[in-house]
């Protein structure tokens, strides 16, 4: 069923625009940040205010919930974070639940604890045919704004100089700055991107899922689903894992309602068994 | 035949392992302190059982992950298939046969968690820290499906109602200020304590610590580095579904939400807030964690959330190795301060 | 002070002893523990029956029969054993007349033994599993029970040429409860359930179990998620567009929850459901409750739960009233069976054997009034009753 395929596929795509600047953070920085749904919430919320409260067009919501994220993972990375990349995974794990706990008690004090969700404008509802199976349309747009992403973060990382600075800061940290590359910096933009990653996903998401308090530690699992299946060493690892993912848990529920809750467990946890770096790692992965 | 008389150095050795294992004083005032609690906070028994029992499971991932250096998500589990043991057990025994004796339960509980536990383990032997995290994590999560979907036994989402445990030894019943569950609850506490300490002060507990140092070369001297974890992993489950069954028992019920994600992270967030790898972190963690969680709750039932990531913030970032670490900074500076006077 | 209690246990003997102390030491005040999910994932529900408990409160002062009434508020976070523990915590050391609230099935059942072992009424002001009440002879239910609300909706399908449903409901208590309801009412009328769907409880993606109601063609998809869950659903059958593929929705009125119905957008307008309050219901009594409400409230909608907490706290005053501010357990339950009054739903009693909620229940259809979504009522099933 096309229908199915194309569901999972975008579900999946919103799961990877969620995730990855996770993988970013984790692979390239090796730093366990489990607020990250906090900065995807952060976009969800950025455009459920802007569009409800001062009616701005859906479309000026994505680029400035990517913009607003960024800038809070900023802010956050040289205030907070950026006194832990030394510290255990263990620490790292114990400081990032305490910023989903105090995120979720804000947003909750400012919004209230009710589901929250946006009107999409019509031009993105509805559904049309096509080689007879019926298809959203938000679902192809969130398609082709991820498969954008994915391509241009690719070719950044490999293409450009920030690209290879970035690969050498992660490779050798002390090389790299013996060598001149500013690091902190790096990381510093590096993490911001992934923070504004997540917000548009975010902004993305609200089409789709809502968005309540809890939705930092509600999507929590799905993201480190994703990138444990994925790896954490290339882009196109997580991307191809999310979709995977994504396409068994629809086809999965669709097709075997009775075990659909088992399949994503399930195959996390044969391909961890059977490849311990995920899936789609390049074998020598370090 | 020569008699093997033991060379100066093994005496030293076994000079120094015996004197770690000698109890401190510190340790001996906790005790009596936590025993004591019986007295001193006599409205607050239930809270007290409670963090008794979660003090457990923290213990439990001390084992693997404080001395044998497995990151573990999944103990959540084991306390949950622990629960759900003990708790049908007790169910179907109906209060009188001997499958509702309280101790009895522990034993299963702690029985078939071991089991999977054991079965389990070898999902865990090798991977990075994260790899291990989403293995335990992963299988937490199946458990979890399971329990849901297997209504027929489990009650699915409502829960298992109707656990009524007889008495404990057949003397005690549980009563309603949790007088007997509280004193139940730390009388196991305090044994399995005392059985893993004396474990961890073991050359086993050392080989751990060795293999959590560095695998490649405690494997490279001849330790049969797989089946100590085996063996370990397999003891946690066993804690863990003991201290599950206690649950279930002082609760009189099981509920999905002991299998939940939460569980098991609230297990390591308790041990590592506490400071892993000394037995005693996980215990204070929980007892500092789920006492702030009551009293902000009482405070502010909607925003207690932030007072308790504000704290965890602050403590990563001033203080290193938990709560235990703090207390060892305090110390060291009292210290320093009580040998220039 | 232990010594004190123990005496005290040997005196009123054994586990009647909350209700005895606080029967024996004469007191002014009588606290009433409520236990809400204020945390988590059912928050929104803790907030509403907290919201309609305090705007009772506001509305008829704080003392009944000379005593005074006393809100103690916790939050058990949506977990069982935290309900259970707070519970007993109310009764042992607080003191409480009455426990309240129970926001969740599984959150009611584990307070249940604590009820009966302490003699305390406990009144559900959420939970909406047929079975809790007869769980404890101190349960007593203000909200509404799923096959009550969910029977109506199965008759008035029936009766409107509609043939062939797929059910879709959250796989725990409730929803096997309203599916179960629904099945059963609708074949009896003559009509088929092609299909029964059950989701997760935690599921954010409903898209497969959409797709798989549309590629079955019924004539109608019922649907029941709890509070709070209503809007992501909706959100997918409406980019599923179910409607232009000739399928009719319905559901209970849980689903177009009236606290996020307005937000839920115009693909709602038509909607057919069946439930025990709207908002937009039509009495003198509700559009004061409503007003009130929204004033108190910084313009949060009052739903259905919110009634739930309202009407408790209604039926803690009448019992009290009834037996002359006595607080002894067993006699405030007696006194609350049979008890009936015109609440802002609309008539309703407790009922004297069973000790659940008798209710009216409402057909109504989502529409706009002055701008705004309503679940407006337009039939109505008198006295249904909660269990049997």
């Amino acid at each position: 069923m096309l229908t199915i395929l194309l569901d999972g596929i975008a579900y999946g795509m919103l799961l990877f625009i969620l995730a990855v600047g996770l993988c970013v953070t984790l692979g390239l920085m090796n730093f366990i940040n489990l607020a990250h749904g906090t900065f995807a919430m952060a976009g969800g919320y950025l455009t459920i205010t802007l569009m409800q409260k001062a009616g701005v067009p859906f479309l000026w919501c994505l680029p400035a919930a990517f913009i607003f994220a960024a800038v809070l993972g900023l802010v956050l990375e040289r205030t907070l974070y950026r006194h832990l990349y030394d510290k255990t995974h263990l620490d790292q794990v114990l400081f990032s639940i305490g910023l989903v706990f105090i995120s979720i008690a804000m947003v909750d004090y400012a919004y209230g604890a009710n589901q929250q969700i946006v009107n999409l404008p019509d031009y993105l509802t509805g559904r049309f045919s096509f080689l007879g199976a019926s298809i959203g349309v938000y679902r192809v747009f969130v398609i082709a704004i991820c498969g954008l992403l994915v391509v241009s973060l690719q070719l950044v990382l490999t293409m450009t100089r920030f690209g290879s600075r970035l690969r050498a800061a992660v490779d050798d940290g002390r090389v790299a700055r013996g060598m001149g590359i500013d690091v902190t910096r790096i990381f510093a933009v590096t993490f911001a991107v992934g923070s504004g990653l997540a917000g548009l996903g975010g902004a993305l998401g609200t089409g789709i899922i809502s968005f309540d308090p809890t939705f930092p530690l509600k999507y929590m699992i799905y993201f480190l689903i994703v990138i444990s299946v994925g790896g954490t060493t290339t882009i196109t690892g997580p991307f191809l894992a999310a979709i995977l993912l994504g396409v068994a848990d629809v086809a999965g529920k669709y097709y075997v309602p009775a075990v659909g809750g088992f399949i994503i467990y399930t195959i996390m946890v044969v391909v961890l068994i059977v490849r311990p770096q995920g899936l789609f790692a390049r074998a020598a992965a370090k | 035949m020569s008699a093997i008389t033991p060379s100066t150095e093994a005496i030293r050795a076994r000079a120094v392992l015996l004197g770690r294992s000698r109890w401190g004083v510190a340790e001996i005032i906790f005790w009596v302190l936590a025993f004591a609690c019986y007295w001193l906070f006599p409205t607050k028994l239930s809270l007290l059982s409670e963090i008794a029992i979660l003090g457990l499971v923290a213990l439990s991932v001390d084992l693997v992950l404080g001395y044998a250096g497995i990151v573990t998500l999944g103990q959540g589990a084991f306390f949950g298939i622990g629960a759900y043991a003990a708790g049908l057990a007790a169910k179907h025994g109906m209060g009188t046969s001997l499958w509702s004796d309280p101790v009895i339960g522990l034993f299963i509980g702690g029985g078939v968690a071991a089991v999977i536990g054991f079965a389990t383990s070898f999902l865990v032997l090798r991977g990075s820290d994260m790899t291990r995290l989403m293995v335990t994590l992963g299988v937490a999560l199946i458990v979890d499906e399971v329990v849901n979907q297997m209504k027929w036994l489990t009650g699915g989402s409502d829960g298992l109602q109707g656990v009524l445990p007889s008495a404990v030894l057949g003397i005690w019943e549980f009563d309603l200020f949790g007088r007997v569950a509280f004193v139940y609850s730390m009388v196991v506490l305090f044994v399995l304590f005392v059985i893993a300490r004396a474990l961890v002060k073991s050359p086993f507990g050392l080989s751990l610590q060795a293999i959590k140092g560095n695998m490649l070369r405690t494997r490279a001297i001849g330790m049969p580095v797989n089946a100590r974890l085996v063996a370990v992993y397999t003891v946690a489950a066993f804690y863990a579904g003991v201290a599950g069954a206690l649950a279930a028992q002082t609760t009189q019920f099981a509920s999905p939400d002991y299998v939940a994600f939460h569980r098991s992270a609230d297990a390591m967030l308790m041990l590592v807030f506490g400071g892993a790898g000394h037995l005693y972190g996980g215990l204070l963690g929980s007892i500092i964690f789920r006492t702030m969680q009551d009293v902000l709750g009482n405070i502010t039932p909607q925003y207690w959330q932030f007072w308790l990531g504000v704290t965890l913030v602050a403590l990563v970032l001033f203080v290193r190795g938990g709560i235990l670490g703090l207390l060892g900074n305090m110390l060291a500076a009292w210290r320093r301060k009580g040998g220039a006077s | 002070m232990f010594r004190r209690q123990i005496l005290k246990s040997i005196g009123v003997a054994g586990l009647a002893l909350a209700t005895g102390i606080s029967a024996a030491s004469a007191q002014e005040v009588v606290k009433v523990g409520l236990i809400l999910p204020m945390t988590g994932p059912s928050a929104s529900t803790g907030r509403q029956i907290e919201a309609g408990a305090r705007l009772w409160m506001a509305q008829n002062g704080t003392i009944v029969a000379g005593k005074k009434i006393e809100l103690i508020i916790k939050d058990d976070t949506g977990a069982a054993d935290q309900s259970k523990r707070l519970a007993t915590e109310l009764v042992v050391n607080d003191k409480v007349a009455f426990l309240a609230g129970f926001g969740l099935t599984p959150l009611a059942l584990a307070v249940g033994p604590v009820a009966s072992q302490a003699k305390v009424p406990a009144v559900i002001m959420a939970a909406g599993t047929s079975t809790i009440v007869a769980s404890s002879p101190y349960f007593v239910r203000t909200s509404f029970t799923l096959p009550q609300n969910t029977a109506p909706m199965a008759q008035w399908s029936a009766a409107n040429n509609i043939k062939t449903v797929v059910t879709l409901v959250s796989d725990y208590g409730p929803g096997l409860d309203s599916e179960k309801a629904f099945k059963a009412e609708f074949e009896a009328k003559g009509g088929k359930v092609l299909d029964t769907l059950r989701a997760p409880l935690m599921n954010p993606e409903f898209a497969a179990f959409l797709q798989k109601a549309k590629d079955l063609k019924p004539d109608a998809l019922f649907l029941f998620v709890p509070s709070g869950q209503g809007a992501s659903l909706m959100k997918q059958v409406g980019e599923r567009e179910l409607a232009k593929a000739g399928i009719k929705i319905i559901g209970t009125g849980d689903v177009t929850d009236d606290d996020q119905l307005n937000g839920m957008g115009d693909a709602l307008i038509g909607m057919i459901t069946s439930h025990n309050y709207s908002a937009a219901h039509d009495s003198p009594e509700n559009k004061a409750y409503v007003a009130a409400f929204l004033k108190a409230n910084n313009n949060m909608r009052p739903n259905f739960m919110s009634v739930g907490g309202f009407d408790g706290m209604a039926a803690i005053y009448k019992a009290l009233e009834k037996t002359k501010g006595d607080t002894d357990g067993t006699k405030l339950v007696e006194a609350m069976k049979g008890l009936a009054w015109v609440s802002p739903r609309g008539p309703m009693s407790i009922d004297a054997t069973t000790r659940d909620i008798t209710q009216n229940v409402y057909v109504r259809e989502v529409k706009k009034v002055d701008g705004q979504l309503y679940n407006v009522e337009f039939a109505t099933i008198a006295n249904v009753k909660g269990s049997n």
